[in-house]
């Protein structure tokens, strides 16, 4: 988005060749939300805490939101900053829930990991 | 005075209803007097009808009464209804005057019983049964008289059932009738299958294609044999024995008995439509079960259990005749046994009461000098039994033989013999009671066979037999004329004198038999010399004492019919069940549990999905993502 045009003097020109080779392309955008999705994913698979496997969740919702602002811009579509309102929304309403239950439940096991929330078995 | 049929059978049911709600309170003898009174009502409504029906002309001897619509179901509608017609008033007039005869005679009978009114509350719902029966307009409402008679028979057999052989012949007499009752309920079933009606007027309209007319008289007769008591079905009538004198008399010598015979002759067009060979098989088994019954009745000891081979092989006559299509011959001995079999049950009873209550002839022996009236009257049914001329039984067997001998000589021949044998065990056993020197006193004599156990074990200080009160001789009396004078309604010596056949006309119509004059004369007289020389053989074996009696145990034991039905019944029979009822256990129920126990083991398996850990359901989320996506892109390139 920058412009390449810089008024600098006699090193401009390796600096304007510098600055254009590293153009900041929507496509980075994508590359870093689908990190941050996949760092979320991993997250939650991984860890045990019960409020780090939740702010993995966040993670991985804010990434989508980001993904989404970006194919907005791309395909100049406002629909997907639309579904970002949404998207914050629906997160906001889940973290109330959730966090009340997990919580409700570290209060009684301060040491309770999501392995020991199975009461929900089949 | 024909619309008065209802009145018939309506008396037997007040006095059913009557004395069952206050038939303790009557007691005795006025509970007995109010069941004769009742049945004898019953006679003079029939009277009454037979009158009105006598005066209509030939052709329009036929009354439908319906009382209501009894099974309005869809395609099918039974009625309640009666069918007056001289058949089934013929049948209602024996029934309903030979039954007030044994009600009065039972009055006497059970004097001093302690269920004296119950014994009559069974006995007028029989009467009741019986009309239905015979007065049913349609199948159904035969069924349901059937069935009664059957009910009333299992009753009144083990009315002293206390002691448990009489029960036990109860049951014996109910279960045998069912498996008859099964052809009659098919029967019933096959026709509404094919013409979607059980009237008689529509079965006998000619509306059944021969097949189905074959299958519905024959499933009919398999009944017919159940309550007729044919081979293979006769089990029960010896052992029902164990009931009252009286029951034997109306329910097992007059009337029930007599239902199956009633049943074909009344469904006589659906034979005559069906194939040839089915009225055949009912002249055959007739007739060899008239032959075995009468070897039978030779070896017996018990005064009724003579009297009761003696009812199986008269029936088999009757279906003799019916199968060769000598309705009229049927129905004439019919009635003559009923006057005749009644009469000699009644006597028999006697004999029983006087001698306080000891059946087996080899402990009697002459009774007729103190018992005058009684054995004056049982020789009269005797010789009436026998076929000696001039007593009824000899016109209405003659005239059964002659309708044999018109389609199968062979028929002839066995029922010829048969009569012969008829002649000797009912000579044998009037020799043996009340002639002779008299047993009654003797000690417990060892018989040739050792069989002491048919000789009660009560042995009175000294027996003093003595004749019966009025109350039972008067119905002995009138009886014993009946049967001297009942060849009367249909004799053939000319043709105005068959005034039974004339009657009978529009029901069976007008069967020929093809046989000249001087024959019939001959097979008459050869009939005739065969009565008097079987009462000659018995008379040189038992009274004279000429020759030694030859009483084989196979004949006794009546060819150990019963005893190969328990042996297979006991034995492949039994492996036949306990087959049947493990498929049952194993196969259909295991089929049936088998479903749920697999439900649950699927849901087991299933199971396995939810353990509760939300990182597994995580993991699966995201397992799922990867596969989709994975789609998507590998479709696009």
């Amino acid at each position: 988005m920058l412009s390449a045009a810089t008024a600098h003097s006699s090193g401009a020109a390796t600096n304007v060749m510098l600055m254009s080779a590293l153009e900041v392309t929507p496509a980075w955008y994508l590359v870093l939300g689908s990190l941050l999705f996949g760092i979320g994913a991993v997250g939650l698979l991984v860890r045990r805490n019960p409020l780090v496997m939740f702010m993995c969740v966040e993670l991985m919702l804010n990434a989508v939101t980001l993904t989404f602002v970006t194919f907005s811009r791309m395909l100049n579509d406002v629909g997907g900053q639309a579904i970002v309102v949404f998207v914050l929304v629906v997160a906001a309403a889940e973290v109330v829930v959730g966090l009340g239950i997990i919580v409700a439940f570290l209060r009684k096991r301060p040491e309770a990991t999501a392995d020991d929330m199975a009461v929900l078995e089949g | 005075m024909v619309d008065l049929v209802w009145l018939i059978p309506a008396f037997p049911l007040a006095g059913f209803l009557i004395l069952l709600v206050g038939g303790r309170r009557l007691g005795e003898p006025r509970a007995g007097w109010l069941a004769t009174a009742c049945c004898a009502g019953a006679f003079g409504a029939a009277v009454t009808v037979w009158l009105g029906l006598l005066g209509e002309p030939e052709h329009e001897r036929h009354f439908t009464q319906v009382l209501f619509e009894w099974v309005p179901s869809g395609s099918l509608s039974i009625d309640a209804g009666f069918l007056a017609d001289p058949l089934s008033i013929t049948m209602a007039l024996f029934v309903t005057g030979v039954g007030a005869l044994i009600h009065m005679y039972a009055i006497g009978y059970m004097h001093g019983d302690p269920n004296f009114s119950k014994f009559f509350v069974y006995l007028n719902l029989f009467v009741f049964s019986m009309l239905m029966l015979v007065l049913g307009s349609n199948l159904l409402v035969t069924f349901l008289g059937w069935e009664g008679v059957g009910a009333c028979s299992y009753w009144l057999i083990s009315f002293w059932f206390t002691d448990e052989a009489n029960a036990s012949a109860g049951k014996k007499a109910f279960v045998t009738n069912r498996i008859g009752d099964w052809g009659f309920m098919c029967a019933m079933f096959v026709a509404f299958g094919a013409i979607g009606s059980i009237d008689y007027a529509v079965l006998n309209s000619g509306a059944l294609s021969p097949v189905t007319a074959t299958a519905v008289g024959l499933l009919l007769f398999v009944g017919a044999c159940g309550k007729s008591a044919q081979l293979p079905l006769f089990v029960w009538l010896p052992d029902a024995m164990a009931g009252p004198t009286p029951v034997s008399a109306l329910i097992h010598a007059a009337t029930m008995v007599t239902s199956g015979v009633y049943l074909m002759t009344r469904v006589n067009p659906i034979l005559a439509e069906g194939y040839g060979w089915a009225p055949d098989l009912i002249a055959w088994v007739g007739v060899i079960t008239a032959l075995v019954a009468a070897t039978i009745a030779m070896a017996q000891h018990d005064i009724k259990k003579v009297l009761a081979y003696s009812t199986i092989s008269q029936l088999g006559y009757m279906f003799l005749a019916v199968g060769t299509g000598a309705y009229v011959a049927a129905i004439f001995h019919m009635v003559t046994h009923a006057f005749f079999k009644a009469l000699l049950f009644l006597g028999a009873g006697s004999a029983i009461h006087g001698m306080h209550d000891q059946q087996d002839m080899r402990r009697m022996g002459g009774l007729r000098k103190v018992m005058p009236i009684t054995a004056a009257t049982f020789m009269v049914g005797w010789l009436a039994i026998a076929g000696v001329p001039p007593f009824s039984g000899f016109w209405s067997k003659d005239e059964i033989l002659l309708g044999a001998y018109d389609v199968h000589p062979a028929m002839w021949a066995i029922g010829l013999f048969t009569a012969l044998l008829t002649a000797f065990y009912m000579s044998r056993q009037v020799f043996l009671v009340f002639f002779g020197a008299p047993r009654w006193n003797d000690e417990v004599a060892e018989a040739a066979d050792g069989d002491a156990a048919d000789v009660p074990a009560e042995t009175h200080e000294t027996l003093h037999p003595h004749e019966s009160p009025w109350l039972m001789t008067a119905p002995l009396v009138v009886l014993a004329v009946l049967a001297f004078a009942g060849g009367a309604i249909n004799l053939p010596v000319v043709s105005d004198l068959l005034f039974l056949e004339h009657w009978l006309e529009p029901v069976v119509g007008d069967h020929q038999v093809h046989v000249e004059t001087g024959t019939k004369i001959m097979l008459a007289v050869i009939a005739s010399a065969c009565s008097l020389a079987g009462i000659a053989i018995a008379a040189s074996v038992y009274l004279w004492r000429k020759v030694r009696p030859v009483e084989p145990k196979v004949l006794e034991h009546a060819w150990y019919y019963d005893e190969a039905i328990t042996a297979f019944v006991g034995g492949p029979g039994e492996a036949g069940f306990e087959g049947v009822a493990a498929f049952d256990r194993i196969v259909v129920d295991g089929a049936v549990n088998g479903v749920g126990v697999g439900v649950r083991d699927s849901g087991t398996l299933l199971r396995r999905l939810q353990p509760g850990f939300v990182r597994f359901y995580a993991l699966g989320i995201t397992a799922g993502v990867v596969v989709v996506l994975g789609y998507f892109f590998t479709r696009t390139l």
